[in-house]
């Protein structure tokens, strides 16, 4: 089991490298003239010679590439074009305020999606499975934006329960985040559960057929023992690969839902500095999102790796 | 019961005709020019403005006939590259199997490991942009998801028994391809086209919402969003109707897909 992880851990590594190379590629490499492209409208000489020398252009790009690489291992980001900050400095507070995000959509949304998915496929069928099908396939085909502007029309505007406009105030108490945070939450977690409520639900039917069941139900074992004892240990491997595809979902949503919400993370971080052509900005964005993909599952195959007896037990 | 119209899918073929005829015949069917103010700004809607008017006074029905146009046609574009470069290369990697598939796989897989709206941002700050950009871009992500699926859906039906019996009947390998794995892949692939068409829909326009797209003459649904949002926090609708119908065309898409999903599916035990 160990090596099965290593190497699981070493695929993650590399395909991490990779990744930087590629992000570093399109960024600074393939499109030819970076300077002037950077600078638009306002390349004017000086400028281009200025916008060279940030980024040090005159050196060949895989030199440039392996120094930003060392920069990033040692928490080097380069400076920002823009604002001349450290790009460190710049992104450290909206990282928390995304993975605070991230996480609280994360809570609300997998327990949610796992026990409404899993009731629809008992009640395979039924009034109820209808209602999450209706429900599932309207909510996934809403943009992230149409569902947080109708939240913002609805509880911000209509009845003032909760801001539009969500801010991470250092002052406030662990409640009080909550309820700011509470629409752009929402908006990730509905749009991320209806995704995951219908696969929860096929991967449980897919046990839910297999003879053993039968053979519980056939033994006149209760339903409710059927589902808990027998069908989801056996469904959760399953479950664990859904969640981290969801939960991948959910770290591109963040980028939209930022947005509606003028949050202060780092997808709306990553959106500006896309507008503004800041290069460095937008490199390390990017990483860190390839980067929280990557680990997410990274986490979900070394769970199902750990969960699954046939591979823990076997030497 | 195969080939039974549903309820769900005559609402799908409805709303995705209503919003195609409504793109392709925008010129004919918008009352006013959709990029002309012509009265105060929020005015409600009225017989004269079917869905009022927007944030200077523009016509709102005929911005959307217009901005559908955009919309629909930019997802269709970046959807036609996603399987021109990812249908070929699937067939050949699942036909010719060895090296090619062994090298395919992991690139296709390093890929996705990234959400694609990470890869367009940083293609936009490396390249620009413009529209034909963002169609290429869109369409080159979507390529990988489409290879998978061409991949797979020839596998499963190389190795069924009628194309076993036409290889060992002799026939070449194209007349295999032509005659045999085409025929029988089209409908998952027809259903694939239609499940990436979405997608390609909801990214073009989230990528414009979020104002990183470089404008055409006539604004899409997406822009039209961003730019009349302001106003939502003073408790006006209107900014939502392009979102709303981003929406209602991709529920319309979806309902179809699942008809010819269910359609199509090969039935199982007896009736095989």
């Amino acid at each position: 089991m160990l090596k099965l992880l290593g190497q699981r851990l070493l695929l993650s590594i590399v395909t991490l490298i990779v990744v930087s190379a590629l992000i570093f590629a399109i960024t600074e490499w393939l499109p030819g003239d970076v300077a002037s492209n950077i600078l638009g409208q306002q390349a004017t000489p000086e400028n281009v010679a200025a916008v060279r020398a940030e980024l040090d252009l005159d050196r060949p790009p895989h030199v440039r590439y392996i120094e930003w690489l060392r920069g990033v291992l040692h928490g080097d980001l380069g400076r920002s074009l823009a604002s001349k900050r450290l790009v460190s400095e710049v992104i450290g507070p909206r990282w928390s305020n995304t993975a605070f995000l991230v996480l609280y959509a994360a809570l609300v949304s997998v327990p949610l999606s796992v026990v409404l998915g899993t009731l629809a496929a008992v009640y395979r069928k039924g009034v109820y499975d209808r209602l999450i099908g209706v429900g599932s396939v309207t909510a996934v085909s809403m943009p992230e934006f149409f569902v947080g502007l109708i939240l913002i029309l609805l509880f911000a505007v209509q009845y003032r329960w909760f801001p539009a406009i969500a801010t991470y105030k250092p002052e406030h108490v662990f409640t009080q985040h909550l309820q700011a945070m509470f629409l752009p939450m929402l908006a990730l977690a509905l749009v991320v559960a209806a995704r995951m409520m219908r696969m929860v639900r096929t991967s449980v039917l897919t046990v839910l057929d297999s003879p053993y069941i039968e053979m519980a139900s056939l033994k006149g074992l209760s339903r409710s023992r059927i589902v808990m004892r027998h069908a989801m240990p056996n469904a959760l491997m399953s479950i664990i690969d859904v969640a981290a595809l969801n939960l991948a979902y959910l770290i591109a949503g963040v980028i939209v839902v930022e947005s509606v919400f003028t949050y202060n993370g780092l997808g709306r971080l990553m959106v500006d500095a896309v507008a503004k052509r800041d290069v460095p900005v937008v490199q390390a964005c990017g990483l860190i999102f390839a980067a929280a993909v990557i680990g997410l599952h990274l986490i979900a195959d070394v769970l199902s790796i750990v969960s699954n007896p046939r591979v823990r037990l076997s030497r | 019961m195969r080939g039974r119209i549903t309820f769900a899918a005559v609402v799908g073929i409805v709303i995705v005709l209503g919003c195609a005829s409504g793109a392709i015949l925008a010129p004919w069917l918008a009352p006013y020019d959709p990029n002309l103010p012509m009265g105060s700004r929020w005015d409600p809607p009225s017989a004269q403005h079917w869905l009022g008017l927007d944030q200077i006074g523009r016509d709102m029905f005929s911005r959307m006939l217009f901005g559908g146009r955009v919309s629909i046609g930019l997802a269709l574009l970046s959807t036609i590259v996603a399987f021109l470069v990812g249908v070929p290369i699937g067939f050949v990697a699942a036909m010719l199997g060895g090296w090619i598939d062994g090298l395919l796989s992991p690139i296709a897989d390093m890929v996705l490991s990234v959400p694609p709206i990470v890869w367009a941002l940083i293609v936009i700050v490396g390249f620009s942009a413009r529209v034909d950009v963002i169609v290429l871009t869109v369409g080159l992500l979507y390529s990988v998801p489409v290879f998978r699926a061409a991949r797979s859906i020839v596998k499963d039906i190389i190795a069924r028994e009628y194309v076993e019996a036409a290889r060992l009947r002799g026939e070449g390998m194209f007349w295999v391809l032509l005659r045999e794995i085409l025929p029988n892949a089209l409908p998952s692939l027809a259903a694939e086209f239609g499940v990436r068409f979405c997608l390609a829909f909801l990214f073009v326009a989230a990528l414009s919402f979020l104002g990183l797209v470089d404008q055409l003459s006539d604004a899409d649904w997406g822009s039209m969003v961003k730019e009349s949002s302001l106003a939502i926090p003073a408790g006006i609708a209107a900014p939502l109707y392009p979102a709303a119908a981003i929406a209602l065309l991709t529920i319309g898409v979806n309902l179809v897909v699942d008809w010819l999903l269910s359609m199509y599916s090969r039935p199982q035990g007896e009736n095989a």
